[in-house]
């Protein structure tokens, strides 16, 4: 179940970094950033929130203990 | 704006010196740090490749981040913006930062784990124990030496092309040349020093000394992308004026074309990201899954919990350096083209201006030196584009030194064939004469390609051979002749797609005939080869021992 959510949302993410609706959109935000950068930018930053997640929710402990030789 | 084309006509008069001081005295404090490092290594094989495995968590980033960001990370990055727009950092960062971790966390630990608890030090003695075979290391071994070679060329010719045109006027009666960089540093110098600091601090402690000088380079590199940032948007009026001047083409991915006029002519710039392209450049990024060097970096961690931090803030760490630099080089598009480039002095028309792709791997350095006044700063930054530089080559040199010791030299040999001194001896031989090969390749090499299509070429043939390890740490039924149809398969696409390309030029697969970069990156396509082969092969031959399965799945 953990499995399937984790790669579910990992393909979204796939998806989400083609964002085709920013293709044509020269605005910059705040001014100065494009504005498909500042998304870019984003993605990103969620990029890592994700990781955190699976960092926390899907660590491989029982990887960890068998190769420090404590199984 | 009209400050920088004022510094740019007043740059011929008087050309100052202080930046080359600085950079020099950034490689005397790298030599230093390589120095202090060299008397923690504690003289044991094991220290010299692993680092013992006691690398800890924000080491472990620094040396893995400094090890995948190169000169592309800086110098490439703003001369791909000036070239091809916004798109730059959806094509190559932000998928980064999802692909990398992805393998950190999917490739790296399991490796890490297999490694540690069997005392494996490369991926071809991995490779060799999971597939029951000893000669799947010969076809590795060249294919891998092959591939890093070009990886390492771009480090060489990138510093060539950094240091270039920030020393150009220095020394005009010493090194006189026509052109642009008429007194500037020569390549020959330029390689002879960076290849000598590496070679020295790696000489000194191995995977430790690497540690140590990437965590050190890869803060610098981090900080003078920020600094630069900072610096040329100021000049430029702030980050609004500077944006508000980027030429609108470059503001958004469509594709399209540039008009650029010089002395020599007009010509077309392809500008814009296919979406095509767009989609399969996602497959680059698993070359890290493959790169052994950073192979090597992993199984310096301390633990398995090491990794952690680099799986969480390497996307972070991306945007850190990315988005600065590629804002510079959409900056870059404005001033470089109003005024005409033709109205420009000599030296900014004969790098920005030429009609083929070679200027854009100058633009960072030519903006730096043309737009920050201060020439101690301006130092700095170059400093910083050299330490990015650098942090790459010192673990690539270093993993080509372990894996010919322990996977030529010592592969089938007696334990005590050797004794520990020797085994260093012979890896730092090896790492040598790797040197003495890069150096001179790279100046027999420094003005045929755009470095950073040769570098994509070495990225692609990684990232397809990233289907051979992934499917040896998630399918119990990967076998030995599945392992060689993939790597056979990706040799061979790879091979086909870089002849097609012309040696090593930018290249996509059913492209149109106005276009280079519209059809399928080749990767995509040696990806899914390499796969299928493995799958196909895998499912009709004999499967591995149960004693292999259970030392693999544990």
């Amino acid at each position: 179940m953990k499995t399937g959510i984790i790669i579910f949302v990992f393909v979204a993410l796939a998806v989400l970094h083609q964002d085709t609706w920013n293709w044509d959109n020269g605005n910059l935000v705040f001014g100065f950033i494009p504005v498909g950068l500042a998304y870019h930018a984003c993605y990103s930053m969620v990029a890592a929130i994700f990781w955190g997640w699976v960092v926390k929710f899907a660590w491989p402990d029982r990887m960890e203990k068998w190769a420090e030789g404590d199984d | 704006m009209e400050s920088f084309f004022i510094l740019a006509q007043a740059e011929a008069t008087k050309v100052s010196k202080t930046p080359l001081m600085v950079i020099i005295c950034y490689l005397g404090l790298l030599l230093g740090l390589a120095l202090f490092s060299g008397k923690l290594f504690r003289g044991t094989s094991k220290d010299y490749f692993v680092a013992s495995h006691s690398i800890g968590p924000f080491m472990l980033l620094m040396s893995v981040f400094g090890t995948t960001m190169t000169a592309f990370a800086l110098v490439g990055s703003t001369g791909k913006a000036f070239q091809k727009g916004v798109g730059t950092y959806g094509l190559m960062a932000s998928s980064s930062g999802l692909i990398h971790a992805a393998c950190f966390f999917l490739i790296g630990i399991k490796v890490w784990s297999i490694a540690k608890r069997h005392g494996y030090v490369t991926q071809i003695q991995f490779f060799r124990n999971r597939f029951e075979s000893s000669g799947i290391g010969y076809l590795l071994f060249p294919c891998l030496v092959l591939l890093v070679i070009p990886y390492l060329l771009i480090g060489v010719i990138g510093s060539y092309r950094v240091m270039g045109p920030a020393t150009a006027g220095m020394f005009p009666e010493l090194f006189p040349a026509a052109g642009p960089l008429n007194g500037s540093v020569p390549p020959w110098i330029i390689g002879l020093v960076i290849c000598g600091v590496v070679l020295a601090y790696i000489f000194a402690g191995g995977s430790r000394a690497a540690a140590w000088a990437n965590t050190f380079q890869t803060l610098v590199f981090m900080a003078m992308g920020v600094l630069a940032f900072y610096l040329i948007s100021k000049a430029l009026g702030g980050v609004a004026a500077a944006s508000e001047q980027i030429y609108p083409g470059h503001l958004v991915r469509t594709p399209g074309e540039l008009e650029v006029t010089t002395k020599d002519g007009t010509f077309q710039r392809e500008i814009g990201i296919p979406p095509i392209q767009f989609l399969t450049y996602m497959f680059i990024p698993l070359s890290v899954g493959m790169f052994p060097h950073l192979f090597q970096h992993w199984l310096t961690a301390k633990n398995a919990k090491s990794f952690r931090l680099t799986v969480i803030a390497h996307p972070i760490c991306i945007m850190v350096v990315w988005v600065p630099c590629v804002l510079i080089g959409l900056w870059a598009t404005g001033v470089f083209n109003q005024p005409p480039i033709d109205a420009w002095p000599k030296p900014v028309v004969g790098i920005m201006g030429s009609a083929d792709d070679a200027g854009v791997g100058k633009v960072l350095s030519v903006v730096v030196k043309f737009l920050i006044e201060n020439p101690l700063i301006a130092g700095m930054v170059t400093a910083g584009i050299l330490a990015a530089i650098m942090s790459s080559l010192d673990s690539q040199f270093l993993c080509l030194g372990t894996i010919f010791t322990n996977d030529i030299v010592l592969h089938n040999k007696p334990k005590d064939r050797f004794t520990d001194k020797q085994i260093v001896l012979i890896a730092r031989g090896f790492v040598v004469a790797i040197v003495l090969l890069t150096y001179t390749l790279s100046l027999v090499l420094k003005d045929v390609q755009n470095v950073f299509d040769l570098a994509v070429w070495s990225f692609s043939g990684f990232a397809a051979l990233t289907s051979l390890v992934f499917t040896a740490l998630y399918w119990k039924g990967a076998t030995k002749a599945g392992a060689y149809a993939c790597i056979i398969a990706v040799a061979a696409s790879w091979f086909y797609f870089f002849a097609k390309a012309g040696w090593g030029g930018e290249y996509t697969v059913f492209s149109s005939e106005h276009r280079s970069d519209d059809g399928i990156m080749p990767v995509a396509i040696c990806f899914v080869l390499g796969l299928v082969a493995m799958v196909v092969v895998s499912l009709f031959t004999k499967k591995p021992s149960d004693e292999t399965i259970e030392k693999f799945f544990p």
